[in-house]
């Protein structure tokens, strides 16, 4: 018993001295900054900057081949103490969310039964999803599954942002096969959620909640340019984005026009078909 | 060429139920008061339009010419007026834009060309121009312009002409009633295609299912100096590669076209709308479609004009008895399942099919139980169980590395799956991605 103690430490004894020798002389030169860098990033490693993650996006930021506003998930706050600690400027960034332009859940939309792969890039390849206007959210949430922070809720088939966790990365934009995702300033909060350029009728015959360019919200944004007309559809100016008192006072006939955080609780339910 | 054409490996055999529209005579559809002619209606480039609003057409006026090499004219189905550039619900479901004409009941007949009666004679360079100008594209399904076929590349020799009267589709008797009643039609087109070629025959391709098809065709094939092979029943025998594999032995590598092992393959409603627009001077503005199903009271194959609504086809069918579960543009194996009756007859629509509630199940897909079927009747032998998993991982590099890109995306693997597992739409999707260059890393 004794001899297999004093063995066993004799052993730990000559392996520990070989070890540290190995650490010594064959340690990785590693630069300590690009730790401390990574301490400050996220750490989501969502690939919002294009780098393959935290750790890498460290590596280019440290060897100044990208700036740290280049993170869209990093507060500015975050961005000054990662510029304040490598001692170079930082930019002031404009905080941008991504908005789900659609509002056609399915009990709104719905036009046929679908028992296929449940993804929205499959589903679009089979008579274009299931419901009823070709250029909605298809509803089986490609989106919120490319979302790392889970800021995406898939509710009745439709995809709502909670722009509280949207940190910006825009996974999601590409994931949408209807390209139906657009990343807008945070500071804007009053939103047009459809974005179909069909004519008024043709989109009211398959969802109540459709954008029908009747222009209410233009005329009660008066000469302030809150809102910008494109054909058959009219969509927020975010060089000069609405307040959330504009959808009162529009009184939007089939409330596409939303506050997104009203939005988000399911506030809205629309007009009549 | 031997008497007994070879099997392709694997193939599946559902239920044909031609039986509900084989033995319905072609009937013409009576004259609508509007058409809504779908504009882009082949493979390639989209036409570029060449009438506006309000403009007086008559039956075989340009509506649209080529917007390319591969690409086709459009001409009008009817004399009348155009009354708007709309929008219709296309065959994927996507609206598609669309050219709406109202009749005005003359059918006044306007030649964009003279006939071509002494076709023997003619440069095959004419005749090559002629089908181009007609508009004719694959009819089969694909809706390949049918000129760019019959326009070999330097430095590759056609040697064989198929055409494809297989109709392996279950449900569907279009070609299989063209084959019977225009079978002098059938064997002339393949001679005027072969003239094209440069070649002295072709050989027309039926499944012996059709015995009815086959004898005429064998009468009408020595009068116009070409030959008919009888194949054996296999779903997709109908398939460009299995069908040049069945008749020359010659398989066609992944991604290499028919033209590469010297063959031409063209369906055999091509070759009619060939001979009409050739021998008659007529342009292709309408096929014969099979509108069929157990709920239709008369199932049966109509000669539409192109633009006519199905909503049209089902009512000459003589309407519903129950109410259907699904919708289909084409057959039941590669047909797609369509959410309106506003979609319009094209070039390319062979067949209209409603399924009865109980001739389908909705199915919850189950992982894969490694059974092997869907390997065993892959006709292409790829391996489907193992890309769809890849596909489900978002492995697209791995599905392509297994060669989606072979898939001919017939459905026998979806067909024989026991987890009912959704493998074409898999594939479907990975080739979209793979084309599109969207490869994830991983």
């Amino acid at each position: 018993m004794i001899t297999a103690i004093i063995a066993v430490g004799i052993l730990g004894a000559v392996l520990g001295v070989v070890i540290g020798f190995v650490a010594k002389a064959f340690a990785v030169e590693v630069d300590e900054r690009i730790e401390q860098v990574e301490e400050l990033l996220p750490g989501a490693n969502c690939g919002g900057c294009g780098y393959a993650g935290c750790a890498d996006f460290a590596k280019g930021v440290v060897a100044q081949r990208a700036t740290p506003d280049q993170c869209p998930v990093c507060s500015s706050e975050d961005v000054v103490a990662i510029a304040d600690y490598l001692g170079i400027s930082a930019e002031e960034k404009e905080k941008m969310v991504a908005l789900v332009r659609c509002s056609g859940d399915i009990p709104n939309t719905v036009r046929s039964l679908y028992n296929g792969v449940r993804d929205c890039r499959s589903a679009v390849l089979v008579a274009g999803g299931a419901k009823g206007c070709d250029y909605g959210c298809l509803g089986f949430g490609s989106c919120a599954e490319a979302c790392p922070f889970g800021a995406i809720e898939m509710r009745d088939g439709l995809a709502i942002v909670h722009k509280e966790l949207c940190v910006g990365c825009e996974n999601c934009v590409a994931a949408c096969p209807k390209d139906l995702i657009l990343m807008v300033p945070a500071a804007a909060t009053t939103h047009v959620y459809c974005n179909s350029p069909e004519k008024g009728a043709a989109k009211r015959a398959v969802c109540k909640t459709a954008c029908i360019a009747c222009r209410k919200c233009v005329k009660a944004s008066g000469e302030e340019d809150h809102m910008e007309i494109d054909g058959f559809l009219i969509r927020s100016n975010y060089e000069n984005p609405p307040a959330a008192e504009l959808v009162e006072a529009a009184a939007c006939p089939t409330t596409a026009l939303r506050v997104d955080t009203e939005h988000a609780k399911g506030a809205y339910q629309g007009a009549s078909k | 060429m031997s008497d007994k054409p070879r099997k392709f490996k694997g193939g599946v055999h559902p239920n044909d139920s031609k039986a509900l529209s084989a033995h319905k005579a072609i009937e013409a559809a009576p004259l609508l008061e509007s058409y809504k002619v779908i504009m882009h209606q082949n493979i390639g480039a989209p036409p570029e339009l060449v009438v506006k609003k309000g403009d007086a057409v008559k039956k075989g006026s340009l509506l649209a010419k080529a917007g390319g090499f591969v690409s086709v004219p459009l001409h009008s189905p009817t004399s009348g007026v155009v009354k708007a550039i709309d929008k219709v619900p296309g065959p994927t479901g996507i609206s598609v834009p669309c050219i709406e004409i109202t009749a005005d009941g003359e059918d006044e007949w306007e030649s964009p060309f003279e006939p071509i009666a002494d076709w023997k004679n003619t440069d095959p360079a004419e005749l090559k121009q002629r089908v181009w100008d007609a508009g004719v594209v694959g009819m089969g399904g694909a809706g390949f312009p049918a000129h760019v076929k019959l326009s070999p590349p330097e430095g590759k020799t056609i040697d064989t002409l198929i055409l494809n009267g297989a109709e392996c589709e279950p449900y569907l008797t279009a070609d299989h009633r063209l084959m019977l009643e225009r079978a002098d039609d059938v064997a002339l087109g393949c001679a005027i295609i072969a003239r094209i070629l440069g070649l002295e025959t072709g050989v027309i391709g039926v499944e012996n299912n059709k015995p009815d098809a086959i004898a005429a065709l064998r009468d009408a094939a020595v009068k116009h100096g070409v030959t008919v092979q009888a194949l054996p029943v296999n779903y997709p025998q109908g398939a460009e590669k299995q069908l040049i594999y069945a008749i020359t032995g010659r398989e066609v590598p992944v991604g290499k076209l028919p033209m590469d092992v010297g063959c031409v393959v063209q369906n055999v409603a091509s070759a009619t709308a060939i001979v009409d627009a050739v021998v008659k001077g007529v342009p292709s503005i309408e096929r014969v479609t099979t509108v069929t199903g157990k709920p239709l009271v008369d199932p049966g194959n109509w000669l539409f004009r192109i633009g006519t609504p199905i909503s049209t086809a089902l009512e000459l069918a003589g309407g519903i008895t129950e109410q259907p579960a699904k919708l289909l543009l084409g057959g039941p194996m590669m047909g797609i399942a369509q959410s309106s009756l506003n979609v319009t007859v094209m070039k390319n629509t062979s067949g209209v099919l409603l399924i009865a509630q109980d001739e389908v199940s909705q199915y919850t897909s189950e992982p894969c139980i490694r059974c092997g079927r869907c390997v065993e009747c892959c006709p292409m032998s790829i391996l489907p169980a193992t890309i769809s998993q890849a596909v489900e991982n978002k492995r697209f590099d791995w599905a392509e590395k297994l060669n989606v890109m072979a898939c001919i995306e017939c459905g026998s693997c979806s067909y024989s799956c026991p987890s009912h597992r959704p493998l074409n739409q898999h594939f479907k999707r990975a080739k979209v991605e793979i084309q599109a260059g969207l490869r994830k890393k991983g």
